[in-house]
């Protein structure tokens, strides 16, 4: 059964046609009397939906915000002594099909960044395939590079989504105010020990088509990394979790990561907490 | 006011005993003792419910005030809807060829509704808000006047948001002008119903976020080591990676399950123990209605078998069997004859296996049945994914592939049907899309119908690639048993119609849903997305076809009209209110499309409708009957 969607310019032409025949019966009113039979009163019409209430409420928006990644990491990587922390969080507010998404992403002292790196994106999400959303946004990145701030903006498009065999996919592209193009796949995967106890595989690479050095990056290949984080689901919204990771960079950007300090190849372990609301 | 006039003595005048022996601790208690302030709640225990049932209204003039209130159940305290203070909401009691008038008073803080299911009424007076009337804003009074043109066993329930899961729901019983055909001495309501302390829109948008939130029976690295031990490694891994390869889990039986929910029988959790008193020997009428929000309920009483003897209020011919699935919504009538002087269980098991409601026949008050061994819960299986190794084999195309991939290669490969062999009287059928059709073929047969090129949009997540009718089965979690269990095959009316009419049009509706979403939809399109009412024509003869694309059962309600179920029966098909479809299925039901009005035609599991699975049907034409 379909039903036909709104159609604007029908709506447009009912309200003239019932302007002008509403004129004119009121018009003629007084001059002709109606000849009908008051025998058969006409079927009032049924009241307007439109000052009611819809029976359901399936446009209501919802705000998401899931915490995927916020970890302790004991040293262990180039500077012995030193702890550092990393976070990846994103989430969206919106309805079924139009969604803002936010994320942000915190990292230090990795194989892929030696100093601080904090992005920040904020993207017009659409749904639009059957487990996919496109993404469409900014992103601001701000890093240490010798010693300094450094900042730049970015534009991006991504997907995010379930690929085949249950993999949360996220993929985008990013071009900065100086043309250079960047470019992030990230793949994860829950694996249910028990209802609570879960194994999270997480896969993620960048890459990037030309170098920029202050952001550390060479042209081609920047990093691989894996990681496997085993959660306790207290509540599903509450669940700590240890793990490591494995990351390395490569060409250019393990050089770029050397001299600033930095282990192009590291294995650490991580203590943190995944939490959704 | 006796239940029933064909007793001239025996149950009454027992439960009225019982009540005067106990008229101040029971009877003051058993009116509100499923429902106590929250204080009151942690000082009295909960007492044995004894015979209680939910206090009777009726007459002419019934007042019902709606009402929020703290309601405590086993410990825990939540916020419920109540009317006249209580969950459930009175009994009430009408009489066939009366009038009615029910004056129902908003005392809450946002508007609300009552709708009386299974009800031919005006439109006006059936309660759905933006449907039928504006709803009953806060502090006013909404009067509903109607004539009552029927007889059995119904319920009432809020049509507003989440307050039907907040316990704003009651029995509604009407007591026929010739006298029954059924004999019983007891007669007893056995409401079923579901409660939780989180808010009903808290928990939809714990499902819009994680939709498997409430899901604790998934498939783990536990049930792989002991599956791979069973079917051996490889099958196994096949089987699990099949499922993660369409992003399906086949435990979703339920969305929100025991982990969120409390079953309640009359009221009282399983702890709460209601229970019914009965001599040995006495025919005893349980009355159940599943007004559940979100459980399918499988009943039994074990060591008894149940005779059905009323579907949805209306008469059919008497069946026995040991167990009965109850979509929400529902409900049967049942006469069991307890011989032995002992307490037997009612045991209504939700359908995921992840809790129960129960309660007690006894011949004694303080009693307690044995609660039989749990079931595991079940899996889904290629057939209710409309795509069976049978009819793989059948169609010649049960290579490897195929197994692991098979509805996206059947998506894939366009339009055009394929009659399946074997399958003789239609050999051609048009193919099924969502369009209305205009068909004068007889009702949904035996056969297996190739579901068409349009797969329904975004908001759906898979098709059923082969649908058919599934009425002569007793549903996933219920086939393996020994048990036997009543299917709608079973189910003919008393008497037959007086003639069959051919339906002269055929709407075929898709039930559609994208479980990782959590979108609930007809034809993929939420209500939101498809307002303008399905015209009808008064007086017409009308199929509606429901086809199952999802993998989950959805019990479909239209409202103000008979769905006559076409399930083979003849001159003999089951009038009901409520139907339940399950996953690749293609139901049909008749209507006789004789109420004009606007009416409601949705998915009542609540946080399905929603979500969008709803639908305004319109019927043009005819005379409108004013109220009453």
């Amino acid at each position: 059964m379909r039903t036909g969607r709104p159609r604007p310019w029908a709506a447009v032409l009912a309200c003239f046609v019932v302007c002008f025949v509403g004129i004119g019966l009121v018009s003629d009113a007084g001059a002709q009397p109606s000849t009908e039979s008051p025998v058969l009163p006409p079927i009032p019409p049924p009241p307007l939906l439109t000052n009611w209430p819809s029976p359901v409420h399936d446009q209501r928006p919802y705000l998401f915000t899931l915490i995927d990644v916020l970890e302790y990491r004991p040293a262990g990587g180039a500077r012995p002594g030193r702890d550092d922390y990393r976070w990846d969080i994103d989430g969206w507010y919106g309805g079924d099909h139009h969604r803002l998404w936010f994320k942000s992403e915190g990292q230090q002292d990795t194989a892929f960044k030696a100093d601080y790196d904090v992005d920040f994106q904020l993207l017009y999400g659409r749904f639009i395939a059957k487990y996919y959303d496109v993404q469409i946004g900014s992103r601001v990145e701000t890093q240490q590079f010798r010693g300094r701030n450094v900042t730049r903006g970015l534009g991006v498009i991504g997907i995010q989504g379930l690929v085949p065999y249950n993999y949360e996919l996220e993929a985008a592209l990013f071009i900065d105010q100086g043309g250079h193009v960047s470019g992030r796949l990230s793949l994860t995967k829950d694996f249910l020990l028990t209802q609570r106890l879960v194994l999270q595989g997480r896969f993620e690479t960048n890459l990037a088509a030309q170098r920029v050095e202050r952001f550390t990056t060479g042209a081609g290949l920047n990093n691989l990394e894996f990681g496997l984080r085993l959660r306790y689901e207290i509540r599903r919204e509450f669940a700590p979790y240890v793990g490591f990771s494995v990351d390395r960079s490569f060409g250019e950007t393990a050089a770029l990561v050397r001299e600033e300090g930095g282990n192009p190849s590291q294995i650490r372990f991580v203590a943190g907490v995944r939490l959704w609301f | 006011m006796p239940f029933n006039k064909n007793v001239p003595d025996g149950a009454d005048s027992i439960s009225r005993r019982l009540l005067l022996k106990r008229i101040g601790a029971l009877g003051v208690l058993a009116t509100i003792q499923s429902l106590l302030p929250a204080c009151a709640g942690r000082a009295i225990h909960p007492i044995p419910s004894v015979g209680t049932q939910p206090s009777a209204l009726s007459g002419e003039l019934i007042d019902l005030v709606i009402n929020e209130r703290s309601f405590t159940v086993d410990g825990q305290i939540g916020t419920a809807v109540t009317i006249n203070g209580t969950v459930p909401g009175p009994l009430l009691r009408l009489r066939e060829g009366q009038q009615v008038a029910i004056r129902v008073t908003n005392h809450l803080r946002e508007p609300t509704s009552i709708h009386w299911h299974g009800i031919l009424l005006p439109f006006e007076m059936d309660g759905v808000p933006g449907v039928s009337f504006a709803g009953i804003e806060p502090g006013t009074t909404f009067s509903y006047r109607f004539p009552v043109k029927q007889s059995g066993t119904y319920w009432y329930h809020s049509h507003s948001g989440g307050q039907e899961l907040q316990g704003m729901y009651g029995p509604l019983i009407i007591e026929p002008q010739e006298p029954e055909p059924i004999r019983n001495d007891r007669d007893y309501v056995v409401l079923l119903s579901d409660w939780s302390v989180e808010e009903p829109d808290r928990i939809l948008a714990n499902l819009k976020k994680v939709s498997g939130y409430y899901n604790f029976q998934k498939r783990t690295a536990v049930d792989f080591v002991a599956d791979a031990r069973r079917m051996g490694f490889w099958p196994a891994l096949e089987d699990y990676l099949m499922w993660d390869w369409m992003r399906m889990d086949p435990t979703d039986f339920a969305d929100v399950t025991g982990s969120a929910l409390v079953y309640l029988m009359n009221g009282l959790s399983p702890t709460g123990n209601w229970t019914g008193l009965f001599h040995p020997g006495e025919a005893v009428r349980l009355r159940l209605i599943n007004a559940a929000a979100a459980t399918f309920f499988d009943v039994r009483v074990p060591g008894l078998t149940m005779t059905v003897v009323q579907a949805d209020g209306q008469h059919v011919q008497p069946v026995t069997v040991e167990e009965l699935r109850m979509g929400p919504a529902e409900t049967y009538d049942v006469i069991l004859r307890p011989e032995e002087d002992r307490a037997y269980t009612v045991f209504a098991e939700a359908m995921d296996r992840s809790g129960y409601a129960r309660g007690t026949l006894a011949p004694r008050p303080g009693m307690s049945g044995d609660l039989p061994p749990r079931r595991p819960r079940p899996l889904r299986t290629m057939d209710d994914m409309g795509m069976g190794m049978e009819a793989m084999g059948r169609m010649g195309m049960g290579g490897h592939e195929h197994k692991q991939s098979g509805v996206i290669q059947g998506r894939q490969q366009g339009p055009g049907h394929l009659p399946l062999p074997g399958h003789a009287g239609h050999d051609h059928r048009p193919d099924h899309g969502t369009a209305t059709t205009e068909s004068t073929a007889s009702g949904v047969g035996m056969e297996w119908v190739r579901h068409g090129p349009d797969d329904h949009g975004l908001g759906n997540q898979m098709i059923a690639e082969y649908a058919r009718s599934r009425w002569m089965e007793p549903g996933t979690g219920l086939d393996q048993t020994e048990r036997r269990v009543l299917v709608y095959a079973d189910l003919k009316r008393l008497t037959p119609m007086d003639e069959w009419r051919e339906p002269e049009r055929t709407i075929e509706l898709h039930l559609t849903g994208h479980m990782v979403r959590y979108l609930w939809s007809f034809d993929g399109k939420k209500y939101s997305e498809a307002p303008d009412p399905i015209p009808l024509r008064k007086d017409e003869r009308l199929r509606l076809v429901f086809v199952n694309d999802t993998m989950m059962e959805h019990p479909i309600h239209l409202h103000g009209m008979w769905m006559e179920l076409e399930n083979g029966a003849g001159k003999f098909l089951p009038r009901k209110h409520t139907v339940i479809v399950k996953p690749a299925e293609r139901l049909s039901v008749a209507v006789t499309v004789d109420a004009p009005g606007r009416w409601a035609l949705h998915c009542h599991l609540l946080l399905h409708m929603e979500a969008g699975m709803f639908r305004v049907v319109e019927v043009a034409g005819g005379e409108r009957h004013g109220p009453s």
